[in-house]
């Protein structure tokens, strides 16, 4: 059975987020919406969760995007086409659960912009409305809107800086769209723990059902090690196989911050030993 | 008739105080002079009973027997009639419950000691490099078979059937093969060598490994055998899924199963960071829940992260500790403190979200539970805090839900295990089989091999009636 994972395909999306077209076949034919892979890129190093953006069964690819934040994100950006992952395992987590009717805001922060691009598709299939909200601290920060036009009726754009689109975070245009009359029935977001929390309880508060996409630490990704459980609705769950998409309006996001701060302090070493500018 | 010692040989090990910051293996094996007299010690019974301790029924009289003469090659030859993984099982088997306790010698002298033998057997074998060389198969057939997980179990299951000719693959969700042999024994009591040997001695008998896969995931069951061609399927893949002990504040950081702590330590290298990309936080007062074989490894791993002091909290006594003897032999001498009849009530946190401590509570052992053992029974007002910056949680684990979650037609009993029988590993869809952990929940090394035996077995008739009815 082969296994191999060939990059054919990279795009930068900005200096520090670059776009993987990988041919995995085996990985590409039971991938959902949702769902993330698990890779490594070095014998010594880590296995790393990334969301899947796009996955095509009949091309055999899977689409991934990598933002650079410490040692192992860098060396997987600094890989060409060409180049084989060390790793690369898959789909892990459970397929999101899809609405069959209504009209969805789909959100996308930094580097989860495009993971909600399977999501727009599949509700696009079914004839749900998408109306997809992509959010930067600026401009040139903006990335993959053109790849959720394809598959949404409409996008909006953010930026903390007003540089492009709305002057402010997703969720004051999410807001501002509900006011408008949106009529969302349905909201997913995907993105840093922030603007997550943020959309959580913007949505506890108008009452729209959400779901956010978690990114805890892991090792395994398969159930085995515990080490992305996140409290849900007062429940331990793991994010690895329960979700990684989970009720935004019962997660405790205090919790599930602190766990990510663990190995700050490696983190660090890591990123000097390596000459990086830790992000 | 030889003269009987009443104590086992000694086997030279580690000095503890060298052993603490040191994760070279600690028992370093009989010498030659050492394995003859051990096994002279045996009466070669006519009857020799410690055979029916075994799960995989190696013919240890024999052994012994050739060791006692000084034959290595030929007692080697007699173990992989039976086992073809005598290092592990000589290193990681509960002799003390199984062959040797039925040794004859015992109780009113120590018992022969079959593991230290077998091992020392296995690394004869090893060093003079005819280490797992078996005949090629007589006969090739047709007949495909998929070995879902690379532990003792499934290891076992390709071993048996690559030699009876059948084309084996066994897919692994991990980037390294062996399961809890890669990623849950450590450095210290199996280096890894020797499971890279057994992979090795696998793969020239023409066995196929293949990583990265998630069996129920990256690929069903139902699509190995509809769309892979797979004739039967053997599903080895264990306990995986940690038990936490569900009381407040087990979220906070610093605080692991023993999964994780151990998968971080010796799948993923961590005890070496940064040389290592994947980091773990290091002990200086460790509290380990639970007093199982995984409780010990996790104590003494912590010991030599460089811990300061490392706690054993058990909420029964000593007496009804899980682990092996001998595992808690070293612990104990590497200086791990045992905090016996201790229950732990909550956790708690620093204000960065730290684990600071423990809120535990002193039990007494009342009348016995389901589990035979007496029950932990809290004393009012001996609540007390212990100090801890890593907490490990070894209370067992629960049968990985990946397999049984994603395969139709598989019984699967409350525990979550799946329903197997006991004699072959069949389950309840034709050409499935399952052993070891999956099946049993948490047990051993050599249970989960002697399960993959008996459905090697039952797998190699069921294939050969298949072939028997299709032909005219």
């Amino acid at each position: 059975m082969d296994t191999t994972a060939r990059i054919i395909e990279k795009r930068d999306l900005t200096d520090v987020t670059k776009l993987f077209v990988v041919h995995a076949p085996l990985v590409a034919r039971n991938a959902a919406p949702g769902q993330f892979v698990i890779l490594r890129v070095t014998e010594n190093g880590e296995r790393i969760p990334i969301s899947i953006t796009d996955f095509s069964r009949a091309a055999g690819t899977i689409t991934i995007v990598v933002q650079q934040v410490g040692r192992t994100t860098a060396l997987v950006n600094a890989l060409q086409v060409g180049d084989e992952f060390l790793d690369f395992a898959g789909p892990l987590g459970q397929e999101v659960p899809l609405p069959e009717t209504g009209h969805a805001a789909l959100i996308g922060g930094g580097f989860g912009t495009g993971a909600v691009f399977p999501l727009a598709r599949k509700l696009r299939s079914r004839g749900v409305r998408v109306s997809c909200i992509v959010g930067a601290r600026t401009r040139d920060l903006v990335i993959l809107a053109d790849l959720l036009a394809t598959e949404s009726d409409e996008v909006h754009v953010c930026t903390d800086d007003g540089s492009l689109g709305y002057h402010g975070l997703v969720t004051g245009r999410l807001e501002e769209l509900l006011d408008a009359g949106a009529g969302f029935t349905d909201c997913y977001a995907v993105g840093p723990m922030p603007m997550m929390r943020a959309v959580a309880s913007a949505t506890r508060r108008r009452g729209l059902p959400a779901m956010v996409s978690l990114d805890p630490l892991m090792v395994d990704g398969t159930g085995m090690c515990g080490g992305c459980r996140v409290s849900v609705g007062g429940k331990s769950v793991f994010a690895c196989v329960d979700g990684p998409f989970f009720d935004a309006h019962q997660v405790d996001f205090d919790d599930a911050d602190a766990r990510l701060t663990t190995y700050g302090e490696q983190e660090r070493i890591a990123c000097e030993l390596a000459g990086l500018v830790r992000r | 008739m030889p003269i009987v010692y009443p104590r086992k040989t000694a086997m030279p090990c580690l000095d503890p105080q060298e052993r603490r910051r040191s994760w070279d293996e600690v028992a370093e094996g009989y010498t030659v002079e050492r394995a003859i007299a051990e096994a002279r010690r045996c009466l070669s019974c006519q009857d020799p009973v410690c055979e029916q301790g075994c799960p995989v029924n190696v013919p240890i009289r024999d052994f012994v027997r050739h060791v006692a003469l000084g034959d290595f090659g030929g007692a080697a030859a007699a173990i992989r009639r039976r086992n073809l993984l005598p290092a592990i099982c000589g290193r990681v088997c509960p002799v003390e419950h199984q062959c040797e306790l039925r040794c004859v010698l015992f109780p009113h002298q120590e018992p022969v000691g079959i593991g230290r033998l077998e091992r020392f057997v296995a690394d004869w074998e090893r060093s003079h490099g005819s280490g797992g060389e078996t005949a090629a198969p007589q006969v090739w057939r047709a007949q495909k078979i998929a070995i879902v997980g690379s532990g003792p179990a499934g290891l076992t299951v390709a071993s048996d059937l690559a030699q009876l000719g059948y084309p084996v693959t066994i897919f692994e969700a991990l980037h390294a093969f062996g399961g809890v042999l890669r990623y849950g024994i450590p450095q210290y009591r199996l280096p890894k060598e020797i499971v890279d040997e057994d992979v090795e001695h696998l793969r020239a008998l023409g066995v196929e490994f293949v990583r990265d896969v998630i069996i129920g995931k990256t690929v069903t069951i139902e699509q190995l055998i509809d769309e892979f061609g797979y004739s039967a399927v053997f599903v080895g893949t264990g306990a995986g899924s940690p038990v936490f002990l569900n009381i407040p504040g087990e979220n906070l950081k610093g605080i692991y199963s023993a999964n994780e702590f151990l998968t971080r330590v010796n799948l993923m290298h961590a005890y070496s960071f940064p040389e290592y990309d994947t980091p773990i936080r290091r002990p200086r007062r460790a509290a380990i829940i639970g007093a199982g074989d995984t409780a010990m490894d996790a104590a003494r791993c912590s010991v030599r992260l460089g811990a300061a002091e490392a706690h054993i909290v058990y909420r029964r006594s000593e007496r009804e500790k899980g682990a092996r003897a001998e595992d808690y032999e070293r612990a104990r001498e590497e200086g791990v403190i045992f905090d016996w009849l201790t229950l732990p009530k909550r956790f708690t946190g620093d204000e960065n979200g730290w684990v600071r401590g423990l809120e535990c509570i002193r039990t007494e052992l009342g009348e016995p539970d389901e589990s035979g053992r007496r029950r932990p029974v809290p004393v009012p007002g001996s609540e007390f805090t212990m100090e801890a910056d890593v907490v490990v949680i070894a209370l067992g684990t629960n049968p990985n839900p990946l397999v049984p979650k994603t395969t139709h037609g598989l019984d699967i009993d409350r525990h979550g295990c799946i329903v197997a029988d006991p004699r072959t590993g069949a389950t309840s869809r034709e050409g499935v089989y399952a052993g070891g952990d999956i099946v049993t929940g948490a047990a051993t090394v050599i249970l989960a091999m002697g399960a993959g035996r008996r459905a090697a077995t039952a797998i190699h008739e069921y294939l050969q009636q298949r072939a028997a009815e299709r032909r005219p």
